[in-house]
C-alpha cells in the first residue's frame, strides 16, 4: 500500500515544513538532524496535526486533504505508531497495553485479535512481562510492549520514532533483529524516523533526507550530509 | 457521651459535607481539566472568579449567595417556583455555602493532576483508536484519578469547617442547619461554654485530620501504583 504526502506546515518560532514525498511499501527511512521536522511529518501523518496545507493518502484512502476541508481523526486512519518515548501507559499492565487498541476494534474481531496477541507476543518475546507494570521494565523491553502494542491494533502503516535513540549499541542490534522479524511476519509499509541512518541501514528500503523542513535529494550516503547532533 | 444537639450536628456536618463534594466533583472535573488544557479568550478571568470564594471574606460569600438563591433571588425564586428546592435555612443551602467555599481548593489540585498527565499519552491512545471521550475516560481521568481525590478530600476537610457563608444563607437552626462550627460558636456564647465546646471541637479535629490522613494515603497509593513514588 502507498503512501503519498505532501503537506506544509509552519510553527510561530518561524520554523516551516515543506515536505513531499511517496513511499512505495517497504520501510521507509527518513533522516535528518534534530529539529528538521521528523517528528512533525509522523504527527501529521498519525493525524495529530493539522497541516496548515496538505493531501496525504494511503493506497486509495485520502487522510487529508486540506482544500477539502478532509482530516480523517487519529482513532480512524489505521496508523500505527511507536512514540519516541515510547509512551506506554503508566496505570495499565503490560497486557493492557497491549490489548488497549484491539478495545475498540469491532468484537466480530475479537477470535483474531486473540491469535494474534498470542503471535506478537511470542515473536516479540514479551511473554513473560505480561503481568508487569511499564515502570518496572528495561528500556529494550518497553521498546518491544510499544511495538507489539502497535502491531496489534492492525495498522496499514506503522510509524517509528526514533526506534533505537534511547538504547545502547547491543540493544539497538537487538531491537533491529526484533523490527526485522515482525517486519518479515507483517510486511506493513513502515515510516522509520531516524538522525543515524546506520542504526537501521539493513531495514530501510528507501532513504529520505530531511533537512530544514524539506526532502533533499537522496544520496548514496545519506549520513555524511547529516552528523549526529547528540 | 455526646448530646442530642451535638449528634445531630456531627450527622448534618457530614451529610454537607459529602453532598457538598459530590455535588461539586463534576464541575471540578470539567474545569480543573478545562484550566489545565485548554487556552481561550477569558481563562484569566474565569481563574479569579473561581479563586474568588478562598479571598473573599466568608460573610461576603453568604450575602452574594443570598442575592442569588435566597427566596427572591435571582436563582432561588425561581428554583423554589418550578423544582420546589429552597436553599435559605435549609441543610441544602448549607452545602451550597460550603461547595462554594471548598471549590477553589478542589479545582485547583485537580487542575494540577491534569496538568500532570502527559499529552503525549493521550495522542498515544488516539492513534490505538481510543475516540476523544475514551481517551479521556481510560487514560487522563486514571492518571489524574490520585489529585481528584486529593481534591475531594481537601474540599470535603474544607466543608467541615465552613462558617461565615454558612449561617448567612442557612442560618444556625440547631437539627436543621447547625454544623459543627456553627454548634461550637453557640456554645461558646453560652455561660461555661469553653468547657461545654471541648467534645466537639475534639471531634472537629479528628474529623479534620481523618479526612486529610485518609486523601494523603489514597494519593500516595495512587502514585506509588504508577511507580512515580516507591514505598
Amino acid at each position: 500500500m502507498a503512501l503519498s504526502f505532501e503537506c506544509q506546515h509552519d510553527y510561530p518560532t518561524g520554523f516551516e515544513l515543506r515536505a513531499q514525498f511517496t513511499a512505495p511499501g517497504g520501510v521507509t527511512a527518513l533522516v535528518g538532524p534534530s529539529g528538521s521536522g521528523k517528528t512533525t511529518i509522523l504527527s501529521i501523518l498519525a493525524g495529530l496535526l493539522r497541516p496548515r496545507q496538505g493531501l496525504i493518502r494511503l493506497g486509495d484512502r485520502i487522510l487529508c486533504d486540506t482544500q477539502r476541508d478532509v482530516h480523517v481523526k487519529p482513532e480512524q486512519r489505521g496508523i500505527g505508531m511507536v512514540f519516541q518515548d515510547l509512551c506506554l501507559f503508566p496505570h495499565l499492565s503490560v497486557r493492557q497495553n497491549l490489548q488497549y487498541g484491539t478495545r475498540w476494534c469491532d468484537p466480530a474481531r475479537l477470535n483474531f485479535d486473540r491469535a494474534q496477541f498470542d503471535r506478537v507476543v511470542q515473536m516479540l518475546q514479551i511473554d513473560e512481562l505480561l503481568d508487569r507494570q511499564p515502570h518496572t521494565l528495561s528500556g529494550g523491553q518497553r521498546q518491544r510492549v510499544a511495538l507489539g502494542r502497535a502491531l496489534l491494533r492492525g495498522p496499514q502503516l506503522l510509524l517509528l520514532d526514533e526506534p533505537l535513540s534511547a538504547l545502547d549499541q547491543p540493544l539497538q542490534d537487538r531491537i533491529v533483529t526484533y523490527l526485522e522479524r515482525v517486519l518479515a511476519e507483517y510486511p506493513l509499509p513502515t515510516l522509520l524516523v531516524t538522525h543515524r541512518l546506520s542504526q537501521v541501514r539493513r531495514l530501510a528500503s528507501q532513504v529520505l533526507c530531511l533537512q530544514g523542513g524539506q526532502i533533499m535529494p537522496a544520496t548514496a550516503d545519506a549520513e555524511p550530509l547529516h552528523p549526529d547532533s547528540d | 457521651m455526646f448530646t442530642a444537639a451535638e449528634l445531630d450536628a456531627i450527622w448534618l456536618s457530614l451529610l454537607v459535607a459529602t453532598v457538598a463534594v459530590v455535588a461539586s466533583l463534576p464541575l471540578g472535573i470539567g474545569l480543573g481539566w478545562l484550566l489545565a488544557r485548554r487556552h481561550f479568550r477569558g481563562k484569566s478571568l474565569l481563574e479569579t472568579l473561581l479563586h474568588l470564594p478562598l479571598v473573599l471574606p466568608p460573610v461576603v460569600t453568604g450575602y452574594l449567595l443570598l442575592v442569588l438563591f435566597g427566596r427572591h433571588g435571582w436563582l432561588g425564586e425561581p428554583l423554589e417556583r418550578w423544582l420546589g428546592i429552597r436553599l435559605v435555612f435549609d441543610w441544602k443551602g448549607a452545602a451550597l455555602a460550603a461547595a462554594v467555599a471548598a471549590f477553589p481548593l478542589m479545582v485547583r489540585s485537580i487542575r494540577l493532576a491534569f496538568s500532570g498527565v502527559d499529552p503525549r499519552l493521550v495522542q498515544a491512545a488516539r492513534t490505538l483508536g481510543a475516540s476523544r471521550w475514551n481517551a479521556f475516560r481510560t487514560v487522563t481521568l486514571p492518571l489524574a484519578s490520585h489529585g481528584i481525590v486529593a481534591g475531594a478530600v481537601l474540599a470535603f476537610a474544607r466543608s467541615l469547617g465552613e462558617f461565615g457563608a454558612t449561617i448567612m444563607i442557612a442560618g444556625n437552626i440547631p437539627g436543621v442547619t447547625q454544623t459543627i462550627p456553627l454548634l461550637v460558636y453557640t456554645q461558646l456564647e453560652t455561660p461555661g461554654g469553653l468547657k461545654h465546646a471541648r467534645g466537639i471541637v475534639v471531634v472537629s479535629i479528628v474529623l479534620a485530620a481523618g479526612a486529610l490522613a485518609v486523601g494523603e494515603y489514597l494519593e500516595r497509593r495512587g502514585r506509588a501504583r504508577l511507580g512515580t513514588i516507591h514505598d
